[in-house]
């Protein structure tokens, strides 16, 4: 039991990595702000493209979001990071991350989004275009509103996988959370610096993931 | 009847693929006019109506409102049109996530770009008309159907329009809010505003409408005053119908 | 354009690697088959579990499910991988990668599954029971099949976001897919061994996410 203690939960080790993590947390939040807003706008141009009546805006898009949906987020990631220099195209760790999952995230963004904008009546549409509104007026005032609403729990359990999905940047040595605390693991010799990066994890994550289970319950009553 | 044609309707027909829902129609509503269009369902007169604003796109014919034909023009021309021309709907389709006040003061403020205090000023004189202003603040999921659909007659007129188009408006209304909807109706009638109607209240249309036509198999069968429809149809088809809802 | 297909799609180094990434994809397909056994069972097992709603066995399942869920695996393969031999336990890194993406699955497996339950109407459960069935075997044989169906695409969705996280393994030396293209990579000095890997991944993947959007589309269809 004592070596369990020492090896996870030693505190001595904690408080000396704490500071060096609490940096790598700092720079996951950046990661985070960058990559959930760009997915969040992005996912909802595919997702208008996935609804487009044009066939050569709506078959493009679908394509899209099915191949982004089909490959592990980590191999884009080193697809760009490492495949694209080959090309003589070279990114910083944190613009790869940023590519990578803007692909990813937009793609299961836009399926959130596209199962909104299907929820809501097409009477909403006409009663806005019949005002005068125009399309896009009527999206922004009218229709996104409410297909946001209806999707809130999804678009929330989404956000909870791409903070998630930050961690993998520590693959590529982008020194945030998980990477500092990988960092503080083979200088000590000890997890303790892993089992402290995962209770921040939880921190930040856990209050999201309740509320994710109250939509979902409330929904469900 | 010596008024000048608000909304004429000019040579219109529609196809689904190889369906033809509307043959050849030729209408004429004079400002100040309220027509009814009465008929059996499926014969093209919510086609008919929705294509006066262009919720449904014409394969031929003209619309001309106000001596300007509204077919052809940019997307920005369609919804300055659709500005003149109100519509309301049998399903109401108010906006369930904005409060009252606001349902009838956004088309003002994006598409007319009025100002905050002269949209909510003029969307408080509707709702006043229409007998609601104390639910300004209330969501549409507070009120009953007969209010809903008031406030969706007082977001079209607080637009201004030239012509008001009603489709089925108190179809899926409970009987005894059916009243207080045509009452409002009635008292815009009173005001001047040229109507257009489709609806099944046969009362109603007797005692309001200058004219009354009648539609069956995508086309005008007859057109009259209320009381040669009613009292003395020319038509087989025309018999036929009036009898079957007079029932 | 000639540069470009050189290094993405070059023919030699194509050839020379492909057997390693379809050795790869061996693996890959045997861990992602026994994760989602593994955890679709565990998942279904700790739903019906719940159902019993016994306040203790409920408390511990939820927690679990929290904070499997909030967690990134990545952290917790490596707490596993890194962390685990000092106290004597040795894994591998297959091992540590079946455990932490089974545990994953299972926890969400079992937030589904119990939505599935939550919406088996009232009237349902006690129909079954009063026709004799007992608690258990209207739980088996009324509500499971009702709250399976309900929770299929949202399940096919997670096995399919899980199961692609077997890429993790390169980072602890497993040789799936990913780690196997990785290798070809540095030793060829080519970026095609990565284009092989995101041809490995299409293939296994694209036709689950087809059969994910039918699936919805379907029960989509059906709820009108």
């Amino acid at each position: 039991m004592d070596i369990f203690l020492d090896q996870f939960f030693n505190l001595a080790i904690m408080q000396k990595a704490f500071p060096l993590l609490l940096k790598g947390a700092w720079m996951t939040l950046q990661l985070c702000v960058a990559v959930i807003l760009l997915g969040l706008v992005g996912g909802l141009f595919v997702a208008l493209g996935n609804l487009s009546p044009r066939r050569w805006v709506r078959w493009p898009t679908i394509v899209y979001t099915d191949v982004f949906r089909a490959l592990p987020p980590l191999v884009l990631l080193i697809f760009i990071y490492s495949g694209l220099p080959f090309a003589g195209i070279k990114v910083s760790p944190f613009t790869a991350v940023v590519i990578a999952f803007l692909l990813n995230n937009s793609s299961y963004y836009a399926e959130v989004y596209r199962a909104g904008l299907i929820s809501v009546a097409k009477g909403q549409w006409e009663a806005a275009a019949s005002t005068g509104l125009s399309r896009t007026q009527s999206l922004i005032h009218v229709v996104l509103p409410q297909a946001v609403r209806n999707v809130l729990p999804d678009l929330l359990s989404n956000t909870v996988e791409v903070v998630k999905l930050t961690s993998l940047a520590s693959v590529i040595s982008l020194s945030e959370l998980l990477y500092s605390a990988d960092m503080a693991r083979s200088v000590t010799y000890n997890a303790s610096p892993l089992v402290l990066a995962a209770l921040f994890y939880l921190v930040l994550l856990w209050p999201l993931v309740r509320l994710v289970s109250h939509f979902q319950r409330r929904l469900a009553a | 009847m010596a008024n000048r044609p608000m909304l004429e309707i000019a040579a219109l027909e529609k196809r689904f693929g190889a369906n033809t829902i509307l043959k050849q129609i030729d209408l004429k509503v004079a400002e100040g006019e309220l027509v009814f269009v009465i008929g059996p369902s499926g014969s093209g007169k919510s086609t008919m109506l929705r294509c006066c604003n262009r919720l449904e796109e014409p394969t031929s014919g003209d619309i001309i409102l106000d001596g300007r034909n509204i077919m052809g023009g940019t997307s920005s021309d369609l919804a300055r049109m659709r500005l003149q021309v109100g519509m309301v709907f049998q399903g109401f389709h108010l906006y369930p996530h904005m409060s009252v006040l606001k349902n009838v003061t956004l088309a003002q403020r994006k598409a007319l770009k009025r100002s905050k205090v002269e949209a909510d000023a003029r969307a408080m004189d509707m709702l006043e008309r229409v007998g609601l202003a104390h639910k300004a603040d209330a969501y549409p999921a507070e009120l009953s159907g007969g209010q809903q659909q008031r406030v969706a007659i007082a977001r079209a007129l607080a637009l201004d329009p030239k012509v008001m188009l009603f489709d089925e408006p108190t179809s899926a209304l409970d009987p005894e809010l059916v009243g207080s909807v045509l009452k409002v109706m009635k008292d815009l009638k009173a005001k001047g505003m040229t109507m257009l109607v489709v609806s099944h209240e046969m009362a109603f249309a007797r005692e309001t409408a200058d004219r009354v036509v009648f539609m069956d198999g995508g086309v005008i069968v007859e057109e009259g005053t209320p009381d040669e429809i009613f009292g003395s149809p020319k038509a087989d088809r025309t018999r036929a119908f009036l009898s079957r809802v007079s029932g | 354009m000639d540069r470009f297909l050189e290094t993405f799609f070059n023919p030699v180094v194509m050839a020379k690697y492909a057997p390693d990434v379809i050795a790869g994809m061996g693996v890959t397909l045997v861990i992602a088959a026994a994760v989602i056994v593994a955890g679709i069972a565990l998942g279904l097992g700790l739903a019906c579990l719940r159902a019993y709603r016994r306040k203790i066995p409920n408390f511990f399942i939820i927690c679990y499910a929290d904070i499997f869920r909030a967690l990134p695996p990545l952290v917790l393969i490596l707490i596993l991988y890194f962390g685990f031999p000092s106290i004597g336990i040795r894994l591998s890194g297959s091992m540590v990668l079946f455990i932490v993406l089974s545990l994953t699955l299972a926890a969400f497996a079992e937030e589904i599954f119990w939505a599935g339950f939550s919406s088996v109407e009232k009237g349902q459960w006690e129909a079954g029971i009063a026709t004799g069935l007992g608690f258990t075997r209207t739980l088996v044989y009324v509500a499971l099949p009702q709250a399976v169906r309900l929770a299929m695409p949202p399940l096919v969705n997670r096995v399919l976001a899980i199961t692609k996280m077997t890429a993790l393994g390169s980072a602890i030396g497993v040789v799936e897919i990913l780690s196997a293209s990785t290798t070809a990579q540095s030793f060829s000095g080519s970026a095609t061994p990565l284009t092989l890997s995101v041809i490995a991944y299409l293939a296994i993947f694209m036709p689950m996410v087809v059969f994910a959007r039918w699936l919805e589309n379907r029960t989509a269809w059906k709820k009108r």
